[in-house]
């Protein structure tokens, strides 16, 4: 039996489905983000017996201030750029994932448009406002 | 113009939407719960003093962490179902056994988890 699938062109790919594709496709990613901050924080911690917390913290936000209170010898080979990018990768897939959560979940309780369109207003200014504050935070402490 | 139920709360609870409802209910609690966990964290670190020294306490709180590794960890491994099932359709009709791997992966590294954060909360 022949598929019935049609083609991504004629189905149409408009905003909404982009931002469906790029729900999962960040999921993906943070993925990667997190299997590459594992893989620091057992390079970090392994032979100082880093505990679970520490490593789950460094996981999800390789940000130094996060192992303050490991016995890591020395934090400084791991407040470089390439780590300052990977957290800052990470706050923005996931404040844009987070945001488009949140505006499903919304589109599914509320069904006002007036209300709607303020909490879709809102959402996306405190979202923006939250992965700017991340992002400094993360290139000045 | 509100939304218009025809079902009441009660109903609303006891729908049989079993194994793939549980799971949704779940993504969609634990994805809420970490946008408000990581937004008031980056506040808290953001504007730091007392009250960020109280929020990094309740964040330090062992009940607090079984809570929210919860809601992280099961938001992943739902996630990635979701990914896989989603990017690759043909697979859908497995998604009951999927749900089963999933419980199967999700089970054992949450118990280890909690285990060792609540032998670390009685001062193991």
């Amino acid at each position: 039996m022949k598929p019935r699938t049609v083609s991504m062109y004629r189905r149409g790919f408009d905003f909404e489905t982009t931002m469906w594709l790029f729900t999962r496709l960040s999921a993906l990613i943070m993925y990667l983000l997190a299997l590459i901050g594992i893989v620091g924080a057992f390079i970090m911690g392994a032979r100082t017996q880093m505990n679970l917390a520490d490593i789950i913290r460094w996981t999800f936000m390789p940000n130094p201030s996060h192992v303050l209170n490991t016995n890591v010898p020395d934090l400084a080979p791991w407040s470089t750029v390439f780590w300052k990018l990977m957290g800052s990768a990470f706050v923005f897939f996931a404040a844009a994932h987070g945001l488009h959560g949140l505006l499903s979940v919304i589109e599914d309780y509320l069904s006002h448009p007036g209300i709607r369109l303020a909490l879709r207003i809102l959402g996306v200014v405190i979202l923006l406002l939250m992965s700017g504050i991340g992002i400094y935070m993360i290139w000045t402490s | 113009m509100g939304l218009k139920r025809n079902v009441g709360l009660i109903e609303g609870l006891r729908y049989q939407g079993k194994g793939p409802m549980l799971t949704y209910i779940l993504h969609r609690i634990g994805g809420l719960a970490i946008v408000i966990f990581v937004a008031v964290h980056i506040l808290s670190s953001y504007f730091g003093g007392q009250t960020g020294i109280f929020l990094n306490a309740v964040y330090e709180h062992w009940i607090f962490q079984i809570f929210i590794f919860f809601c992280a960890l099961f938001h992943a491994i739902n996630g990635l179902r979701i990914v896989i099932l989603d990017l690759w359709p043909k697979l859908i009709e497995h998604q009951r056994e999927a749900i089963w791997v999933e419980w199967a992966v999700f089970l054992p590294i949450y118990s280890i988890a909690v285990f060792v954060i609540v032998r670390t909360a009685l001062g193991g």
